[in-house]
């Protein structure tokens, strides 16, 4: 990066992809210094996982049957997984929100009229989300090891594999920021960004085996939950952290819960980066 | 040889809103050019298809040389944008938000910082370059969007309606560096809906309605097509009407106009200065006492009621009363 900006000339742009990376740095470094200065933000962010797991461990916790066992211990280390899984999802909505207050205010408009790479303005905001889901993900796990979560609760696991969830994790976030994004450019305004960056993530996330074992569901509703892509992530991390719950369903996705992670994760960042950068360089 | 902004036929729809009908505008290197109408006539339209952020059904426009729809990126980087909204980022500071904006003209980034320092001292902000841009009072919001327009000097600026909304005092402040700006070469595309700031600034004004041109000329040019000057004479007393209407029936080149409950009468004269002098003389002869006499050149407000048949304000009021019947 610091290269490229060395040798960029002042007027005429440099290659593309340089130019492109550079770009969406400026932009993140200007979301990011936003955040800073508007922590109550990113402290309102921290507090609703937080209380999805105190909730979900101490209410839900003693009457849940997860395989065979009835055990509190045992759903808390099941439940981990699908607690990070939902959070990192939820930076959807603040990007959505973000871009929508962009669009709105005329910083959209600004940034259009610059000799800037098209995609960066979307880019830098994803990845300033990626920071802080980032940071959440970290003061969550904290959290979850507070209230007596621990990884290799069912089997072995080792540093590489539980940086290795952490990462499958980022991934699906920063692939749902892109969603939020092209919902961001589609609503235009904050407000109708927020709810409607939201109301589609509770189905997605429940419809799943994040909070319940899926082999107790009904079969078709079985099957949704087995292909749904978030489940995918969930299940692969519960496999890397060694946590109990993990799927022994047929289906494709649980049998090879980290590559249809990715797959799923890199599919979704294809598709809606294109649709959303698309929406940016129309947008009126 | 086209000018550094030229369009022709520039025509962008909206669902059944025919927004821009055909605009053709040429402002030559070095001039500002006031692009002036009542709301909704197309200013800001005909501003964002110019500046790249829209793209007209049809038209072709060249901006600094460059082919607007065939080379966008290359427009880009050769004009500044002022908006009618303050585009700057309320949470950064000043100096950020134009450092930021420099780096995204592809400035590295210890001249886009230099840059900024400039600027900000230009733009009379220095004191207030490290403070958020939410603290600063909307004519020094304004003031740093312009300097973000400004970053690379760019040959070619369009601000849209640059001082809709400030007080007097602010406004003024704007228009010295809008003049600044512009002694200094760089050519102009401002859009107003005050008749005064296009007479103030522009050397052309082009008269914008219903998405057309429907005049361009210079201030002198439009004024001339409304009729000369005139002289408007209020009679103290309403029984003096009368005699005054003789008096002035003498030196017109024209019919006297009288409006009774002002006891206001206008009538169109040529021999400027000297012939009102002589008007103050009879009329005094005749023991005619006046509250009030001067010789009017016609405003812009005139030029755009004979132009378009209503005047510039009424067009929104126009749009409101439809609002409010249904």
């Amino acid at each position: 990066m610091s290269a490229v900006t060395e040798t960029a000339p002042v007027t005429a742009a440099g290659n593309p992809v340089g130019r492109s990376i550079r770009d969406s740095l400026i932009v993140a470094k200007r979301n990011l210094i936003r955040m800073s200065r508007i922590p109550e933000m990113v402290i309102f962010g921290l507090i609703q996982p937080i209380m999805f797991v105190v909730l979900f461990t101490y209410v839900f916790g003693g009457s849940m049957k997860i395989g065979t066992s009835t055990s509190a211990l045992d759903y808390k280390n099941f439940l981990m997984a699908g607690i990070f899984a939902q959070t990192v999802t939820f930076a959807t909505a603040s990007s959505g929100a973000g871009i929508a207050d962009d669009m709105h205010k005329g910083l959209v408009d600004r940034f259009r009229s610059l000799p800037m790479a098209r995609g960066a303005v979307l880019t830098g905001r994803t990845l300033a989300d990626l920071v802080q889901t980032a940071l959440t993900l970290l003061v969550l796990a904290v959290v979850a090891l507070l209230v007596g979560w621990r990884v290799g609760s069912d089997g072995d696991t080792n540093a590489a594999k539980v940086l290795a969830a952490f990462g499958l994790l980022l991934l699906l976030g920063y692939a749902f920021t892109w969603i939020g994004a092209l919902i961001g450019l589609t609503v235009r305004t904050p407000e109708a960004a927020t709810s409607g960056g939201l109301i589609w993530l509770f189905p997605v996330t429940f419809l799943s085996n994040a909070f319940v074992d899926t082999s107790n569901m009904t079969p078709w509703l079985r099957h949704v939950a087995e292909w749904n892509p978030f489940s995918a992530t969930v299940q692969a991390t519960r496999v890397l952290f060694a946590n109990p719950g993990q799927s022994t369903s047929q289906a494709w996705p649980m049998q090879h819960p980290v590559w249809a992670s990715l797959i799923y994760s890199v599919l979704i960042i294809a598709v809606f980066r294109t649709l959303a950068v698309r929406k940016y360089r129309s947008a009126a | 040889m086209p000018g550094a902004i030229h369009a022709e036929g520039l025509v962008k729809t909206f669902g059944d809103v025919r927004a821009l009908d055909g605009v053709d505008l040429d402002v030559p290197e070095g001039t500002v050019l006031g692009l002036l109408g009542p709301n909704g006539a197309g200013k800001t339209t005909t501003v964002r298809c110019l500046t790249t952020l829209l793209r007209p059904d049809s038209g072709r426009a060249v901006v600094a040389g460059v082919d607007v729809l065939k080379h966008p990126d290359a427009v880009r980087r050769s004009i500044g944008l002022s908006g009618q909204f303050a585009a700057v980022d309320e949470y950064l500071t000043g100096r950020e938000n134009l450092q930021m904006v420099g780096q995204l003209y592809q400035m590295r980034a210890k001249a886009a910082r230099a840059r900024a320092t400039e600027l900000l001292e230009q733009f009379n902000l220095a004191d207030a370059a490290d403070r958020p841009a939410k603290t600063y009072s909307g004519g020094m919001r304004r003031r740093l969007d312009l300097a973000a327009a400004l970053v690379v000097s760019p040959p070619v600026m369009f601000m849209d309606e640059p001082t809709t909304g400030l007080d007097p005092r602010n406004r003024q402040q704007l228009w010295e560096v809008i003049k600044q700006l512009v002694s200094g070469g760089t050519t102009l595309l401002l859009t107003t809906q005050y008749l005064e700031e296009a007479d103030h600034l522009a050397h052309d004004i082009a008269v914008v309605d219903h998405g057309r041109v429907i005049a361009q000329g210079t201030s002198d040019q439009l004024k001339a097509r409304t009729g000369g000057e005139r002289v408007e004479v209020v009679v103290h007393e309403r029984e003096h009407i009368t005699t005054a209407a003789e008096v002035l029936g003498g030196f017109g080149k024209g019919e006297t106009t009288v409006e009774e409950h002002t006891r206001k009468l206008t009538v169109p004269v040529t021999g400027g200065a000297k012939l009102l002098a002589e008007v103050i003389r009879e009329l005094d002869t005749r023991g005619i006492e006046i509250d009030d006499i001067g010789l009017r050149r016609p405003t812009l407000d005139d030029v755009f009621l004979s132009l378009t048949g209503h005047v510039a304000e009424s067009a929104d009021d126009e749009a409101n009363g439809k609002e409010a019947v249904k």
